[in-house]
Formats: C-alpha cells, structure tokens, sequence
C-alpha cells in the first residue's frame, strides 16, 4: 500500500495556493472497519490528507530542496463527515515559509459542506541530520512517488498540465 | 511603538493560540517549556505567529538560539555553564535574564531562560529597532 491520500490536484498556485482532492471509496480496506456499518473517512487520514496537499506546496517553494516533515497540527476542526462516494477537496494555502519550516492553513470540503479546517506547521528536516534513512517514510509528507501525482494534474489555469 | 503591556498582550495570545494554553496561565515568568509544556517544534511556531501578529522579520536563532553546543568544553563543563559560555549566552540572548540563570548555571536549566518575558523583551527591542 502507498501512503498517498489524495488523489489528484487540481490547482496548483506554487508558493501560494494548492487544491487536491480525495476519492472516498468502500474499496478502501480501513473504511470497513470504521465504522462497521457506518463507513465514514477517519479524521487522522483527512489529516494526513491536507498534509500532504500543503506539504507539498511548501516543498515546491524551495523546489524540493529540503525534506518536509509534519511537525504540528496546532488547530483542527472537523465540522461534519466524508462517505464512500463523496469527493473530499482539500485547500491548503501558505502562511509561512523559511529556512526552518513552514505553515499553512487547511480545509477540507465535500461540495458546500465544510468537513475540517485548521493549520499544520512543517519542518525543513535535513535528512544527514536526521540519520538518514531512520526517518519513518511514511513520515513524509511527499516523496518521488507523490511527485508524480502532480503529472497527471491540472495547472492553476485549469488546463491539462 | 506599542507600550509593554500592549506587548505582553499580544505575546500571550499568540502563545494562548500556539500552545492551546489558558490565558491566565501566561503570566511573564512563566517558562516556556516547564510551566506552559512547549515541546521544541512549538518554539518554530511561536517565532511564525510572532511574525504575523508583529509584522516584523523574525531571524532564525534569534529569539531563541540554536546550536548552543553543549559538548563544547569551552561552553559547558561538568554539567555547568562555564563563565566563557555564559558570555556567550549574553551575546546571543541579550533578551534572557542571563544574571538569574548564572545563580544556578546547570546546563539543564538553560531551557528556564525561555519564559514569556524573554519574549516580551526581544519583541520590545525588536520593535524599536
């Protein structure tokens, strides 16, 4: 299994704004335990979600230089929930950006209805000074692999990119 | 130029905002760590919302410095803070209340010169430079 949890992005405003969504779907394995009966996306992966949508628009400010990891979530709010067959739209746009690490503020739509919003800071991790390959993969909100999920995305004017 | 209280204001809503504290609980001699529970990635989000509530440029290690090397035996020895490394934490941390500190220079209780006045001190200077 890949750690990608969204599936497409659909803007991409570099160093500003990016919008990427998420298929729900009852193929997903962790949706037919939670909850038996009652299938609804767990808030962690929504999370996990607008984390890679806006660690990945922090990333591209210095094009990927440095290894962007989730260091905090200091705000969320889940307002209501996302079903299999429901398209999550998650927003991320920049409110900081340094050598450091960065910020953004999040949320996560389903058509009108506002699922969660809230604020995620990244940290810059250089990866000698991390050790090296002991960092948790899945840590990361982006990879080579996520990369290529903007290949198959739409550019900020909507076109085919 | 805001008054020190307008400053001690807006340090602690931003703290209240970076570290889910309550309001009362951000007195100026609280520290940063000990008595409101920052954990070293809240100090990256303290300086970014200092930034964005002050409207000024908040250089990296400048408010709260880094790379204080503690196996530097210039700096520290036997767990102490030498007179050399003292020197060094008042250059680099004019803000602190250094002479406190020196009273009691275990390198364990560095992380007590981080309290909320430190930061009014630093945002004070900063925002009459």
């Amino acid at each position: 299994m890949r750690w990608f949890w969204i599936d497409r992005f659909e803007e991409f405003d570099k160093g500003r704004r990016a919008t990427a969504i998420k298929n729900v779907t009852l193929s997903e394995e962790h949706l037919h335990d939670h909850f038996p009966g009652f299938a609804v996306m767990p808030a962690s992966l929504i999370v996990e979600g607008l984390a890679q949508t806006g660690g990945i628009l922090l990333g591209s400010v210095n094009d990927f230089a440095h290894a962007v990891i989730l260091a905090k979530v200091p705000k969320m709010t889940f307002s209501s929930w996302a079903t299999p067959g429901d398209t999550l739209r998650y927003t991320a746009e920049l409110t900081e950006a340094r050598d450091e690490g960065g910020m953004v503020s999040v949320r996560a739509m389903v058509g009108e209805r506002l699922v969660a919003e809230g604020e995620i800071v990244f940290a810059h991790v250089d990866s000698q000074a991390a050790g090296g390959q002991s960092i948790d993969q899945k840590n990361f909100v982006f990879s080579l692999g996520l990369l290529g999920i903007m290949d198959v995305g739409k550019a900020g004017s909507g076109q085919a990119g | 130029m805001p008054s020190r209280d307008e400053i001690f204001e807006k340090v602690r809503e931003t703290l209240v905002d970076a570290l889910g504290v309550d309001d009362d609980e951000v007195t100026p001699e609280a520290t940063l760590n000990g008595d409101l529970g920052a954990e070293s990635i809240d100090f990256l989000d303290i300086v970014f919302r200092l930034e964005k509530n002050f409207s000024v440029k908040i250089p990296r290690g400048e408010l709260f410095p880094e790379n204080f090397d503690a196996a530097d035996t210039s700096l520290v020895a036997n767990g102490v803070v030498t007179d050399a490394g003292l020197a060094e934490l008042r250059n680099r941390m004019p803000h602190a209340d250094i002479d406190k500190f020196a009273a009691d220079p275990k390198v364990e209780n560095i992380q007590e010169l981080f309290t909320v006045n430190m930061i009014v001190n630093f945002m004070e200077k900063k925002l009459a430079a």
